[in-house]
This record gives structure tokens, C-alpha cells and sequence, in this order.
């Protein structure tokens, strides 16, 4: 060991190429270098940067509040017409542009909400289940086997005609459907790491089973997590979007596309497009931005999985 | 074999028991049933009667085992809101048929233009056809299929008058509808198709290309086997194996039928009747529905199971599903 340091330095700078080879880095620096070079997932993080920016700033850069209604101005204007509302009214004579804008909000949080709570259920079930083994494990898997019976977007629909509907209900009911692949993945990947040699040489030196799970076994699961969680975020999208289309999630006057789409399917859709058009496009834009990143993360991070 | 498959038949039976339980529970678990919704206006003595009539006066447990012996016997009761209140299992036979066509028509379509789309692909990788193929399929995969209907119904839904959803939606349930075969199913079907379509075109172009680069197929070109007769016997063949994965799962789906796609074309079927009944506080239709959606589920991860054994006879049975 000692005597390699000494042959590295030399006299003469080496060329870039060279001493790029030299240069150590971690696998994930690899990976950010993989990731910026795949130009359709730069892309889509780049929209969705877009996005992140308007659902955070939607309270400044939007040119009227979401809720307010201009009484003087005929409702569903088409766009382009009027250039005080951009993107013409909503058939309750809402400025569309500002509500597109504070939908993104809505999309992101219950985007985010969603596979942040499902992965905190479902992360330390799987590991328990995956770790301990047992009965414990038949138990949580017996539960799995009922919950995945159970058809995910029914529950969720039956779940919020009974709860009642608006945001944190939306985020809870899809959180309760949404745990279930996060503890089956986890399970699967402990399985996989709890009987390699590293874990059996920690539990040899004594380490807790508590250490062994959180510094021995989850950093090696990190990435499958983190790529399961990058195509969490669009289901969970989806799936707000889809009850709020169906008329169930998001209650008015909150601003959420899958409901704008929704009230724009109707019969005055040949003339008012614009009620359907815009709002399908940005659940569309969003839904294509985060599988880029998505299948970019996970070339990024696992080079062998992917052909 | 057949040990193991009654085994995992009386586990689905308990899941099944599980699932009806928990439902039960839930939806009986909140204050307010089907005819305290809304401004319906009953007196309370109406209430109670109605109540009476249709035993939601009876405790929840009594409830739960009377509705489970009838289950049992495939009667699920009555629908509450369904006019004329029909039995649930005469609505359902009545509305599925409609579901399943579109059902069909999609698995047709989407299976036999896939498996088409992704051998062409594969043939000719790197062609603006390959890359139509995998625009194609990325579309498909990752847009939610309401995006997708909207979409359609912008460009020419209601221009051609194709899907027009004031036509499904004011036959009353079973009677009318369109033919076995018209315009109708146009639009519904390819929305509907354009999922499954982009998995199978996928697999199809990723397992072909792959067979094609194999040892055995060099063999079979050099024994100086025509192009098709190679196609049908080696390169489809090893090539279906994978399609098993992909296929299966969709199949439940499809002849289920999607919530999104019936409520927007307005197609009269169990989707469309489970919102309604949804919002209508239907226990008995809900119970139904949400039984026999789960039940098709189960049954194909069994199918599934027992295929992969079939054809691999590598996979133990003992080792459920492969994830």
C-alpha cells in the first residue's frame, strides 16, 4: 500500500485523460456522471425543476389567485382572447393560467406526500419482516397477500367516498395502498443481503441487529429504493390526478389538473378545448419528465440491469 | 401439482374471506349509510323503514355472516341504488358483458398489433420504425390512460362523432349499446389497447433481437432454413416465454375493465357502475364488485404461477411468484 502512493506523483503534469483514471471516485459520483450524460434524463429533470419552481413560488409569480373569480367576465373565455387571462377562463370564470400554475403545486405535493409516507411504512416493515424472518415475516406477508388482493385504485376510491375527499385525505388513502411495493422490495433485498459474509462478519464482531440493518444492509439497498421511489412519484401523480378526474379527490376551489381534465371532458369540449387541453398536457409533461428520470436514475445507478 | 394448486385455491378462498371482511368493516365503520346521503329528505321514521327493508338495522356482525352465507351461495344481495333494485349478481352479469368486449376487442388489439410492431422493430432495429416502436411504447407506458382519451376525444372524438359518449350513455344499462362490431369501440379500444400494446411491442422487439443474435438461430440460417420458416420456429417461439410475464398480468385488467376509460367514453360497464355505486353508498353492489375484481386477481397470480412452472421447469414451485 505504502509503497504505491509513492509511484503516483511524478514530475511531469499527466495529460487530462490520464489523470482522470486516476482520480477516485465514489459509485456515486459514477453515477451523477452517467446520469448527466443521458440527454433525455437531463431533460426531464430539467422540466421538472420547471415544475418544482412554480408549485413553490405559485403564491408570487401567478397573475391572479386560484380561487378568484372575475363576476364581470363571461365564463369558459377561450384563450388568447382576453389579454388580461392568457389562457382564457374555467367555467367558473377562474383565471386558467393561475390555476394550471397552482396545480403543479397540488401534483407535487401529493407526488411527494405519497411515496414519502409509503416508504416510511413500508421500509422498516420490509426490513423487519425481511430481517427477522420467521412468523413475523409469514405475518406481515399474509398481510401483503390481503392488502395486494385488494384492487389498489378501488380501495382508494372506496376509501375516500367514506373518508371524504379533499388533499391530506388523498395523500393518506394512497399512502395506505402505496406501502405495499415498498415492503415487498425492501423484504427482497434484505433477503438477498442477509446472508452475505459482511453481514455475517459484523454480526461476528458484535454489532447490534439494529446496526447491522441501518449501516451494514439499507446502504446497500439504497439504490433500488431510490429508483422505485423516482417512478413512486408519477403513480402517486397519476393516481390523484384519476380520482380528482373522477370527481372524488381534490374538492374545489383547490386547483388539481386530473380535475380540471375532468370538468373539461364535457359537452361544450368541441368549442371550450381549452378546459381539456392545457391541463392534460401538463399532467402528460409531468408523467414523461419523471420516467426520464426515472429509467436515467436507474441506468445511472445499476449499468448491468439495464440492457 | 394438484396438491399444490388446491393449496393456493383455499389460500385465495381466505384472502378473499380477508378482503370481503375488511371491506365490510370499512364501509359500515363510518356514520351515514346509503339513504342518509345527500338531501334526500327522509323523515327519520322513513329512515328506520328503509333500514328495516333492506336489514341495516341489524347488528354489523349478523350482518357480515349473513352476507358471507350468501356470498357463499354466489348471492350477494341487493343493489340499494340501481332502479327496480336487481340482485347484484344479475346487474353484474347484465354490465359485464359490455365490459368484456372492450375487454376483448383490447386484448386483440393490443397483444396482435404488439407482438407485430415489436418483431418489425426488432427486424429492423434503429429505423424510423423501431423508433415510432419505442415512441410509441413510451407514450404508452407512461401516460395515464384518461390523458390518453382526452387526447383522442380532442383530435377527433368529436369531430367524427366516434365515442361519442351521449350514445353509450343514454341506453339504460343492458339494452341497446352499439353492435358486436361498430365505430364505438374505436376510440375505447385504442385508448385502452395503447398499455398493453407498448409492454408486449417491448418485450416482443427486446426478446426477438435477442433470439436473433443466438447461436441457435445462426445454426438454423446456416442449415440453410428460409427466413419465415426460422421466424415461426426458433426466433417466436424462445421469444414468447417472456411475454408470459407481461401478458398475464393484463388480462384481469382488461376484462375488468377501467374506471377511466368507461366514465370517459361512457360505456355502460362494471367500471362505470362501481363509481356510481361508489357514490351511491351501494354496499351490496360495492361488495360485489370489489369481491369479484379481487377474485379475478388472485386467480391469475395462481395461472401465472402454474404457467412459469409449466414452462420452466426450473422455477420451484415452492418459491411463490419471483419478485
Amino acid at each position: 500500500m505504502t509503497s504505491s502512493t509513492a509511484t503516483t506523483p511524478s514530475s511531469k503534469p499527466a495529460p487530462a485523460s490520464l489523470r482522470q483514471n486516476v482520480e477516485q471516485r465514489s459509485p456515486w459520483v459514477d453515477a451523477m456522471r452517467r446520469f448527466r450524460r443521458n440527454r433525455l434524463a437531463m431533460f426531464g429533470l430539467f422540466i421538472l425543476l420547471i415544475l418544482f419552481f412554480l408549485a413553490l413560488t405559485a403564491d408570487f409569480i401567478t397573475p391572479y389567485r386560484y380561487d378568484q373569480v372575475f363576476l364581470t367576465k363571461r365564463a369558459n373565455t377561450l384563450p388568447f382572447v382576453d389579454p388580461a387571462h392568457v389562457l382564457g377562463l374555467d367555467s367558473s370564470s377562474r383565471d386558467y393560467l393561475s390555476r394550471l400554475i397552482y396545480g403543479a403545486r397540488t401534483s407535487m405535493l401529493v407526488g411527494l406526500a405519497v411515496p414519502l409516507i409509503s416508504f416510511l411504512i413500508g421500509v422498516p416493515l420490509g426490513s423487519f419482516s425481511g430481517y427477522r424472518g420467521g412468523w413475523v415475516d409469514f405475518i406481515i406477508q399474509r398481510i401483503v397477500d390481503v392488502a395486494t388482493a385488494i384492487p389498489p385504485l378501488l380501495f382508494a376510491l372506496f376509501l375516500l367516498s367514506v373518508l371524504g375527499s379533499g388533499v391530506p385525505n388523498v395523500i393518506f388513502v394512497l399512502s395506505i395502498t402505496g406501502w405495499i411495493e415498498s415492503t415487498r422490495l425492501t423484504r427482497a433485498q434484505f433477503l438477498t443481503f442477509r446472508e452475505k459474509e459482511f453481514v455475517t462478519a459484523a454480526r461476528a464482531l458484535g454489532a447490534k441487529p439494529l446496526q447491522i440493518v441501518s449501516r451494514h444492509i439499507l446502504p446497500n439497498a439504497i439504490s433500488p429504493l431510490l429508483v422505485s421511489f423516482t417512478f413512486a412519484v408519477p403513480l402517486a401523480i397519476f393516481a390523484e390526478a384519476g380520482l380528482s378526474f373522477l370527481g372524488i379527490g381534490i374538492t374545489e376551489p383547490t386547483a388539481s389538473w386530473g380535475k380540471m381534465v375532468g370538468s373539461g371532458i364535457g359537452n361544450s369540449i368541441r368549442v371550450y378545448y381549452h378546459l381539456a387541453l392545457f391541463p392534460t398536457i401538463m399532467v402528460a409533461l409531468t408523467m414523461l419528465s419523471f420516467s426520464f428520470v426515472g429509467d436515467g436514475l436507474q441506468e445511472a445507478l445499476d449499468p448491468n440491469r439495464s440492457q | 401439482m394438484t396438491g399444490y394448486i388446491i393449496r393456493r385455491l383455499i389460500a385465495l378462498f381466505f384472502v378473499m374471506v380477508a378482503v370481503s371482511a375488511l371491506v365490510f368493516v370499512l364501509m359500515n365503520a363510518v356514520p351515514g349509510g346509503p339513504f342518509s346521503l345527500g338531501e334526500r329528505g327522509y323523515t327519520a321514521d322513513a329512515l328506520a323503514n328503509l333500514e328495516r327493508k333492506y336489514g341495516l338495522d341489524k347488528p354489523l356482525a349478523t350482518r357480515y355472516v349473513n352476507f358471507l352465507t350468501g356470498a357463499l351461495q354466489l348471492d350477494f344481495g341487493n343493489s340499494f341504488a340501481v332502479a327496480g333494485n336487481p340482485p347484484v349478481t344479475q346487474v353484474i352479469l347484465q354490465t359485464w358483458p359490455v365490459t368484456l368486449q372492450v375487454g376483448i376487442y383490447t386484448i386483440t388489439v393490443s397483444f396482435g398489433l404488439g407482438l407485430l410492431m415489436g418483431i418489425i422493430a426488432a427486424y429492423r432495429r434503429n429505423s424510423w420504425i423501431d423508433n415510432l416502436v419505442t415512441l410509441t411504447a413510451t407514450l404508452g407506458i407512461t401516460l395515464p390512460n384518461f390523458i390518453i382519451a382526452t387526447f383522442l376525444l380532442l383530435i377527433f372524438g368529436f369531430q367524427n362523432g366516434w365515442g361519442d359518449p351521449r350514445k353509450w350513455i343514454i341506453p339504460p344499462l343492458w339494452e341497446g349499446g352499439p353492435a358486436l362490431l361498430s365505430w364505438d369501440y374505436f376510440l375505447p379500444v385504442i385508448t385502452y389497447a395503447l398499455a398493453p400494446l407498448a409492454l408486449v411491442a417491448r418485450y416482443t422487439r427486446s426478446s426477438v433481437a435477442d433470439a436473433l443474435g443466438a447461436d441457435y438461430v445462426r445454426t438454423a440460417r446456416a442449415k440453410g432454413l428460409s427466413d419465415s420458416a426460422i421466424m415461426m420456429r426458433h426466433v417466436l417461439r424462445n421469444a414468447m416465454i417472456p411475454m408470459i410475464t407481461v401478458l398475464l398480468p393484463q388480462i384481469p385488467n382488461l376484462l375488468t375493465g377501467s374506471l377511466f376509460i368507461e366514465v370517459v367514453y361512457g360505456i355502460p360497464g362494471l367500471g362505470k357502475y362501481f363509481v356510481t355505486s361508489i357514490f351511491n353508498r351501494d354496499y351490496p353492489m360495492i361488495m360485489g364488485l370489489v369481491l369479484l375484481v379481487a377474485f379475478f386477481w388472485g386467480l391469475t397470480y395462481l395461472v401465472t404461477d402454474i404457467l412459469y412452472t409449466l414452462i420452466d421447469p426450473r422455477v420451484r414451485i415452492a418459491g411463490r411468484g419471483s419478485n
